[in-house]
């Protein structure tokens, strides 16, 4: 239980992996929104977006199934979409039973869209540690310094957050096999009874980590936390190279969705005025 | 003037029961203090009331110059005495190596070049330069603490304090820790170590036995582990070479009275 990972990073040296965390977060939004913006009724943009992605995969060196396991834990979510849009879209005109052509092509859609966003989540934290991940979260929020957003404490409780939950994941262990040896009995009886029976890990664990936040908080006050009003930043985040061709290549895949949409659209104007 | 000085200092948490009455000492440059006692004595307290982390009672601490009475100083005082606690989990607070050991650096606002140069230094005297770039989660209990005395050491104190810092270690923990002890004395940083080993008290400059809140004993460890009564009445052993040297004299071997330490123990009985 130790070694959990925390989120599902997979460590290599690649050209994702190197990029600035920065950019890759802003690459992702950037992504996510191309995906938003593929207009209904045409599915090349997705196939734009997916060959984005699969590209991205292959320069990362990330298995492809490691990325396709991030679908996993939504596979509920997306049926249920499915299965809502088929059975209760009730436009256009029936093909089988209640399902409707158009309920049959937003089933499409969305499942496209959910799992498209998905696979580009987890290559996202596939490709960035948590620590990484944490440190361009503040390199984002940097800006917001300027109307008097705690910045810097904001990113030190994240970075302490992922600090602790190894720390604690262990002390968890801890607490388990001691209630166990005192009888504790956390497998038989049904959910409830099971969930009753977790107070007594989850009342330590509590009552434990204030300890811990009292003894970390004079640690740090013993380091000089606040000692003077100007604090420097050991690290230092480079833009490189790579972050241009990021940065260009998610561009390239929007500009690339937004002239299909307007070719499609003028297309369907066309087809419009033709009829007319 | 001694690079610190306590001054009579008391401290009560409450109205009801003080922790420590009176204490005076003094630690110069370089020296290598041990202070004991049993539990309750008052032992960790006083190591709290030296980096202002508690603010004394009554009586004055002086760091350096820097008085505790004075409320602008606590963080002048902080800058020179560095602490290290017990448990070394509670006191890191990054993912990685070299960011743990450059957070203090940083709260002090030091150039980027001068932070590495630092963390160079600071890894260099516990011995842990391999692993800078680490995840503390991934190492032993005696290289966790060493961890934590590196990133105090990084900010350039002139005291560090050791608060029961080796009582989560196992004995190749408290070896880790001896050894960096003696590298940081040879360097003339000032060390005042709060301990429930005898044996590592026996390696300081002086020994402070600390009783319900007051120095009951004090000297160097030769004088004051001589005193064994005296010990016996706080309730304290004397270290594992003085305990056997003294069931030797109790039958009958000619042994001096002031064996403290293991060399100690076996030049006396290389003379019988």
């Amino acid at each position: 239980m130790k070694d959990i990972s925390f989120g599902s990073y997979f460590p290599a040296e690649s050209f994702v992996h190197k990029m600035d965390a920065r950019v890759k977060i802003l690459v992702a939004i950037a992504y996510m929104v191309a995906v938003f913006l593929v207009s209904a009724f045409h599915f090349l943009g997705f196939a734009a977006c997916l060959l984005f992605v699969i590209i991205a995969t292959a320069i990362s060196k990330v298995p492809f199934m490691r990325v396709l396991s991030g679908i996993k834990t939504i596979i509920f979510f997306v049926t249920f979409s499915a299965v809502l849009q088929l059975f209760f879209n009730k436009q256009g005109t029936v093909v089988w039973w209640v399902i409707t052509d158009v309920g049959l092509i937003n089933a499409g859609f969305i499942v496209a869209r959910i799992v498209l966003i998905v696979l580009g989540a987890s290559l996202l934290t596939l490709t960035t540690s948590p620590v990484e991940l944490a440190d361009g979260i503040e390199g984002l929020l940097y800006p917001l310094k300027w109307i008097k957003f705690p910045v810097h404490e904001f990113a030190l409780i994240m970075s302490i957050a992922l600090r602790f939950i190894p720390t604690l994941i262990e002390e968890t262990d801890r607490i388990i096999k001691a209630q166990k040896a005192r009888g504790a009995d956390f497998e038989s009886g049904n959910v409830f009874k099971r969930a009753k029976a977790l107070i007594p890990v989850l009342i330590p664990l509590l009552i434990g980590s204030f300890r811990r936040a009292d003894e970390l908080a004079d640690a740090m006050d013993s380091r000089c936390y606040a000692c003077s009003k100007t604090r420097t930043r050991y690290k230092k985040m480079k833009l490189s190279f790579r972050d241009l061709f990021g940065v260009l290549f998610v561009a390239g895949l929007i500009v690339g969705i937004v002239f299909l949409n307007k070719f499609y659209l003028l297309q369907g104007l066309a087809q419009i005025a033709g009829a007319l | 003037m001694a690079l610190l000085e306590v001054k009579n200092v008391s401290y009560s948490y409450d109205k009801a029961t003080r922790a420590l009455k009176g204490v005076t000492f003094n630690v110069e440059e370089g020296e290598f203090v041990a202070v004991i006692g049993h539990n309750g004595s008052g032992k960790s307290t006083l190591a709290k009331l030296l980096n202002g982390i508690y603010k004394p009672s009554a009586g004055e601490i002086i760091v350096d110059g820097f008085s505790s009475a004075d409320k602008n100083s606590v963080f002048e005082i902080r800058k020179r005495v560095g602490m290290v606690f017990q448990n070394p989990d509670n006191q890191l607070v990054a993912s990685i190596v070299e960011d743990d050991i450059a957070f203090g650096p940083e709260n002090l606002g030091i150039p980027r070049e001068e932070i590495g140069k630092r963390i160079d230094f600071a890894l260099k005297a516990v011995g842990m330069e391999e692993f800078r770039k680490s995840s503390p989660t991934h190492l032993s209990g005696g290289q966790k603490q060493r961890i934590a005395i590196a990133g105090v050491l990084a900010l350039k104190p002139k005291i560090l304090v050791l608060d029961e810092s080796t009582a989560m270690l196992d004995p190749q923990g408290r070896k880790e820790i001896a050894e960096v002890v003696e590298t940081l004395r040879k360097s003339g940083v000032a060390v005042i170590a709060v301990t429930h080993y005898m044996d590592e008290a026996v390696k300081a400059d002086k020994v402070l036995v600390l009783d319900r809140g007051v120095i009951a004993l004090s000297g160097a460890p030769k004088q004051v582990f001589s005193q064994k009564t005296a010990l016996d009445k706080l309730g304290l052993e004397l270290p594992l070479s003085g305990i056997i040297a003294d069931k030797l004299r109790a039958r009958g071997a000619n042994i001096p009275d002031d064996i403290i330490s293991e060399e100690d123990l076996l030049g006396a009985l290389w003379k019988l």
